[in-house]
């Protein structure tokens, strides 16, 4: 059985997920860039803040609403990006995740500034039990709601749409003589992966019971995107190598920068610089990801037990 | 009408320093077609050791010439030992390399001089100038910085368009096989570019040190405007970098003066949406640009690239794209 802290870390781990599936739908099938994504899971996270802790909803309306609400922004933004290739979209999808914050701020008496809006925490059903911990329930509602996000995308990137997304990610001009339409499927792309970001949003705010934008900076936009690139672009399983690097790594260097005794600028720092290094040296190492290192890694294994495998 | 001038006067000064930003990450696009996320951490360390001289020696334009050097060789080694490496690689992995290195020498940053930011002399008086009795937004100092945007901007341009050297780099950006063949020294100007942007870079941080203050996280809205400026001008455009930095820097002035600092970056937003959904390729040439972009079929048009560079030499400024109708040049 897991212990409190480790429930809430699989539940990070799970909501990172929804985030990364959807990016690594729209970077490495449609071949879009976003560093905004980070202001999609706080369209989500808000939405459901907002309908829970005001209006009083049930969770999975609220959640459902958070998906609904994130893609209506995707349409606007996916529309936006499907205009813009390479460093255009880079910048525009930048000042999206550092400008849609401030909305927050603006609006501070319905969305409460700085300090963000709370809400109450899940009750686990009585069935559970009494004793029943609440990060346990906290972690099987995010990984439920990860599960329906990896269901439906591999779904989805063994269908036509998939399919379309790759054609135009791979050659604009012959997906458009194959009777695509390529800004469309762009757009739809766009779609997806801002309601999977949604998702996973509005599951940050059930885990945290809080929604800030202190959580959603330009630096979650960042690691998101260095996730689902860590991870290996283009497959599911390196989202989830992507959201167990973005979990377990703080946890780590943290322990390891707190067991020397060294000075506290250096123990402060030392994770962020292991963090810098290992993504300088991943990248290096395995251009392909952490999924394309360790299928390689596989195969050679693979080849060199089975005689005259070639 | 004085809270006008003095907003438009705050947001030039403020525009100049997002524009030299901007200038250095054109220059690194122009020479590698890559987007230098580390840009902002690279200019807070040269601005970091400059601090360290200035503090020592007490001479400020010591610190000045250390932090333009270490910005030059910081530049040559970050591309010589990391972007190398991931020059063919798909370009988003130089784009997390750049962010891996961003956390990485912040990191490193807050290691050796902590993370508490420290306050920074500026060049000249930063007492406004005195216009008719009443002290205008407006000091030596922003005079100084003004003068450096247009000077870099000048020189960059005078570099890129009329010396063989900046031809070299062109051509070794955009097309490098091409360019070796005709023994063009593509290492070296790629090195060459990203030296030249981090000492253009480290110009940037002395000019913004005075007023944002030395510490490691200090220079990122920095790096995000002047991206943003760079975007706004076009990616591709020296002078479109300066202006989209000094408009940007005037629109933010006036949006933060009239209604309130919270909403600058949503302005930027709106401004680079804005400004992307009319000319999706930044305000300036276009058609340029377009030009600039690579064949679709690599290998088969060594032949056009040889004809572009030579037309390059003649300097006629109409490549056109091969195939389309007013193709005379070439």
């Amino acid at each position: 059985m897991l212990g409190a802290f480790d429930d809430l870390e699989l539940a990070n781990g799970a909501y990172y997920f929804a985030a990364l599936a959807g990016l690594t739908v729209l970077t490495g099938l449609s071949g879009q860039i976003s560093l905004g994504h980070g202001a999609m899971m706080a369209v989500g996270a808000y939405t459901v803040a907002l309908l829970i802790g005001n209006e009083h909803w049930a969770l999975v309306p609220a959640l459902l609403a958070a998906i609904v609400i994130s893609a209506v922004v995707g349409v606007a933004v996916g529309a936006a990006a499907s205009r813009l290739r390479g460093p255009y979209l880079a910048g525009a999808t930048l000042a999206f995740a550092i400008g849609l914050p401030a909305i927050a701020d603006q609006y501070s008496s319905t969305l409460g500034g700085e300090n963000g809006l709370v809400i109450n925490p899940p009750t686990p059903p009585s069935w559970l039990g009494a004793n029943f911990p609440l990060e346990r329930w906290e972690a099987w509602i995010a990984c439920a709601g990860a599960l329906v996000v990896l269901f439906v995308m591999n779904n989805l990137v063994h269908s036509g749409i998939g399919r379309a997304f790759r054609a135009v990610r791979d050659d604009e001009i012959a997906a458009s003589l194959c009777g695509l339409h390529v800004g469309g499927v762009q757009t739809l792309a766009f779609i997806v992966s801002a309601a999977c970001a949604g998702l996973a949003g509005g599951l940050l705010t059930v885990v945290l019971q809080l929604a800030a934008p202190g959580a959603f900076q330009l630096a979650l936009s960042l690691s998101l995107l260095t996730a689902v690139v860590l991870g290996g672009l283009g497959s599911l399983v390196g989202a989830i190598w992507g959201a167990a690097l973005l979990v377990l790594l703080p946890t780590w260097t943290n322990d390891l920068a707190n067991s020397f005794s060294l000075s506290t600028n250096v123990s402060n720092n030392l994770p962020l610089a292991i963090y810098g290094f290992v993504l300088i040296a991943a990248m290096l190492l395995w251009p392909g990801g952490i999924q394309a290192g360790a299928r390689a890694i596989v195969s050679r294994v693979r080849h060199s037990r089975v005689p005259g495998g070639s | 009408m004085t809270k006008f001038i003095d907003l438009t006067l705050n947001g030039i000064s403020t525009g100049a320093v997002y524009a030299v930003v901007a200038l250095a990450l054109v220059l690194i696009w122009r020479a590698t077609r890559i987007v230098n996320f580390a840009q902002g951490a690279m200019l807070m360390i040269t601005t970091f050791i400059a601090s360290s001289v200035i503090s020592s020696s007490g001479s400020y334009w010591l610190g000045f010439a250390v932090a333009l050097v270490s910005g030059l060789v910081l530049g040559a080694v970050v591309e010589r030992v990391l972007i190398r490496r991931v020059e063919g690689a798909p370009p988003l992995n130089a784009v997390i390399v750049a962010l891996g290195l961003l956390i990485l020498l912040e990191a490193i940053a807050g290691m050796i001089w902590g993370n508490t930011p420290r306050s920074f002399p500026p060049a000249f008086s930063i007492q406004g100038y005195d216009v008719g009795g009443t002290r205008v937004l407006f000091a030596p100092n922003d005079t100084f910085t003004v003068l450096v945007v247009v000077g870099v901007a000048l020189a960059l341009t005078a570099l890129f368009r009329g010396t063989a050297i900046g031809l070299k780099m062109r051509a070794a950006a955009f097309r490098p096989e091409v360019a070796r063949m005709l023994g063009v020294r593509v290492g070296r100007m790629l090195t060459l570019g990203w030296a030249l942007a981090a000492l253009v870079g480290s110009l940037a941080g002395m000019l913004v040190a005075p007023s944002v203050f030395v510490g490691p996280n200090q220079f990122d809205p920095i790096l995000v405007f002047g991206f943003t400026a760079a975007v706004l001008g076009g990616l591709d455009s020296f002078a479109g970098a300066a202006v989209g930095g000094i408009l940007l820097g005037l629109a933010l002035s006036y949006v933060s003066g009239y209604e309130g600092s919270s909403l600058v970056t949503l302005a930027a937003l709106v401004i680079l949406v804005l400004v992307l959904m009319i000319r999706p390729a930044g305000c300036s040439r276009a058609h340029r640009s377009a030009a600039y972009e690579r064949p679709a079929h690599e290998g088969q048009n060594a032949a056009w690239h040889a004809r572009a560079i030579a037309c390059d030499r003649r300097r006629c400024r109409s490549h056109p794209v091969p195939g389309q109708r007013g193709a005379r040049c070439l």
